[in-house]
């Protein structure tokens, strides 16, 4: 990998009056990857992008951009970045075409050139049925795809996406990733933050844990999953009569407790998969299975161990509404 | 990174127009930056005419209300009335039009396109001019639609349209001046809301307790008192002069007034703006 830091930041603060939104932050992030942020809200990833993208100054510490300060050189590090904020950052009123058109401009493209740009945009993003309706009247998927464009009118070496996906259908979703993915394979460094662990798994190839403005756990998914155990292993009776026997059994077999999350599922966490075949081996042979799985620890879990909560209390618009917020962690294996 | 997931279908366009790095050489300047900020105010004035036309017609309404209502009353004539009335609410519709600045602004705040802008490496004031650009067409258009108005109902001026023209363009300038405390306001209020309340609030109050509609001569003595130092009477008393025939006399008072809001609210709305840091 290489050693380029898209960004760098040591001890940075923010603080809004009596709350510190940033409360010494320090991130390392490489060149030429997605960076995925991940945090509840209020965790204080909006305002970490915003100091990155040289809207706010940080109270204390520093933060560089390809090298370049935030404060001191906020010029250089404008030439290098994109920000695409999490409440649609194109004007309402303005026609796909005209909101990209006028940043095109400001850009510096000549009228004709700018105009050939949008247009490769809107060709590129899916858009070109809706160039020339008013962006009010765009979908959720629509408007966070011009978005998006926006942030590509010129390809930033840096963009930083805040909550890309956020209240988005799954195929919008989907669309929106992959054109993160491209845009990083043309060489572009993405940083974004989200609240869905799923996102960060998918996208990213490093992962910030952040809440209360502090760094929690860094790493890639993989390490992430990894720290806080191994797997869980979920069996279904048939017979909700055994549970009792088949607790005993898998306990005895695994040398973890094994929960009640269902009718007639049990859920033993902190499991390998060699002793859950020696455990399935043993329960077969006195009580009948209907189904077992075996899930890795979700980053769900990961940021409960790693926070003592769950990741956020809101469902998503575009998941089904099946996190019951009463319910204990051990349910989590759901949201895979 | 060789074990990423690679997306299995990437769009070859998306690739194609990610690929090409044609970011122009050539930052543009303040002014080309500006210039483009306006070409975008111009647009939402095109897209929402509604809007441009419900701030139009209010002067028009006082217009005909006070000519025919009071007009008689106050001057002897409807007719005579207008000639005094005419410059003053060409003055007032320019003003009430421009919370607007403020409306637009906060509006452009809470949608968070500011970030970008901000983020970008432009000449960073631009936003903020460029509005002003689409105000002034605003203002010329407000104007222009109270002076045909005007003549339509028997205004004649003695000051030819040298005089007229002269008259407008000096309400377009204190309107221009007058943006920026609403551009100021608009960055300390933040909502479309506050603004425009206290916009009303303010310019009635000032627009009332003015010269425009009435000599202060009759006034009780406090009023007239405050009226005599109201700086929109100042620019009042300068159009009804030009557009009347008396030259440019009271000219003076009116561009000091103009000098002033922007020597005050210039920097103060720029620090305000600069400083969200």
């Amino acid at each position: 990998m290489s050693t380029e830091l898209a960004v760098e930041t040591v001890g940075m603060v923010k603080s809004f009056g009596a709350t510190k939104a940033v409360d010494g932050l320090d991130l390392s992030v490489p060149a030429g990857a997605v960076y995925g942020v991940l945090g509840p809200n209020g965790a204080g990833k909006t305002t970490t992008l915003r100091i990155l993208a040289t809207l706010l100054a940080p109270d204390a510490g520093s933060a560089r951009v390809f090298g370049h300060d935030v404060v001191r050189e906020a010029n250089r590090v404008r030439e290098r970045v994109s920000l695409t904020g999490q409440f649609a950052s194109v004007d309402n009123d303005l026609t796909g075409m005209e909101n990209l058109l006028l940043l095109a401009r400001l850009h510096g493209y000549r009228s004709t050139a700018a105009r050939e740009r949008a247009r490769d945009l809107l060709e590129a993003f899916d858009l070109v049925e809706a160039a020339d309706r008013p962006a009010r009247g765009y979908s959720g998927g629509m408007r966070r795809r011009l978005d998006v464009a926006a942030g590509l009118v010129v390809r930033p070496q840096l963009m930083f996406l805040d909550e890309p996906t956020t209240g988005l259908d799954p195929r919008s979703r989907n669309e929106v990733w992959d054109i993160i993915r491209a845009t990083v394979e043309r060489g572009t460094t993405v940083l974004l933050t989200t609240q869905y662990l799923e996102e960060a798994d998918q996208l990213a190839q490093r992962v910030a844990v952040i809440d209360h403005g502090k760094l929690v756990a860094e790493g890639t998914p993989g390490e992430l999953k990894s720290s806080v155990g191994h797997g869980s292993l979920r069996v279904e009776l048939t017979d909700p009569d055994d549970l009792p026997e088949a607790s005993r059994i898998l306990v005895g077999a695994l040398g973890v407790p094994a929960e009640t999350t269902g009718p007639a599922r049990l859920t033993a966490r902190g499991t390998d998969p060699r002793s859950v075949a020696r455990a399935l081996g043993e329960l077969t042979r006195t009580i009948e299975v209907d189904d077992f799985a075996m899930d890795r620890p979700s980053l769900d879990e990961v940021f409960l161990a790693l926070t003592g909560r769950p990741p956020t209390s809101e469902v998503p618009a575009a998941r089904k509404p099946a996190r019951k917020s009463g319910r204990k962690s051990a349910t989590n294996e759901e949201s895979r | 990174m060789t074990t990423a997931a690679r997306p299995i279908e990437v769009e070859e366009r998306l690739l194609r127009v990610l690929g090409e790095d044609t970011r122009p050489q050539q930052r543009p300047g303040a002014l080309s930056t500006s210039l483009t900020m306006g070409w975008r105010a111009l647009v939402k004035i095109k897209r929402s005419p509604g809007q441009l036309f419900n701030a139009t017609i209010t002067p028009v309404m006082f217009t005909l209300i006070f000519t025919y209502l009071f007009g008689g009353a106050i001057s002897g004539s409807s007719r005579e009335y207008l000639q005094f009335l005419l410059p003053g609410i060409l003055v007032q519709g320019v003003l009430f039009i421009s919370t607007q600045t403020g409306v637009a602004l906060t509006s452009d705040l809470q949608q968070g396109i500011f970030d970008r802008f901000k983020s970008m490496p432009v000449w960073r004031p631009s936003p903020l001019t460029g509005a002003l650009i689409g105000d002034v067409v605003r203002y010329l258009i407000s104007s222009a639609v109270v002076v045909a108005v005007g003549l339509a109902l028997g205004f004649r001026p003695d000051g030819g349209p040298l005089g007229v023209i002269g008259g407008m363009l000096l309400a377009v300038l204190f309107g221009f001046c007058v943006s920026w405390i609403w551009t100021f306001l608009g960055l300390v209020l933040r909502t479309p809301q506050a603004v425009s309340a206290l916009g009303m609030l303010l310019l009635s109050l000032l627009t009332f307790a003015s010269n425009i509609f009435a000599e202060p001569t009759t006034m009780p003595g406090w009023l007239k008192a405050f009226v005599d130092i109201n700086p929109i009477g100042y620019v009042v008393t300068a159009s009804r002069s030009l557009m009347n025939g008396d030259g440019a006399a009271d000219l003076a008072p009116a561009l000091v007034s103009c000098a002033v809001l922007l020597i005050v609210f210039v920097p103060l709305s720029l620090l305000r703006y600069n400083k969200s840091e």
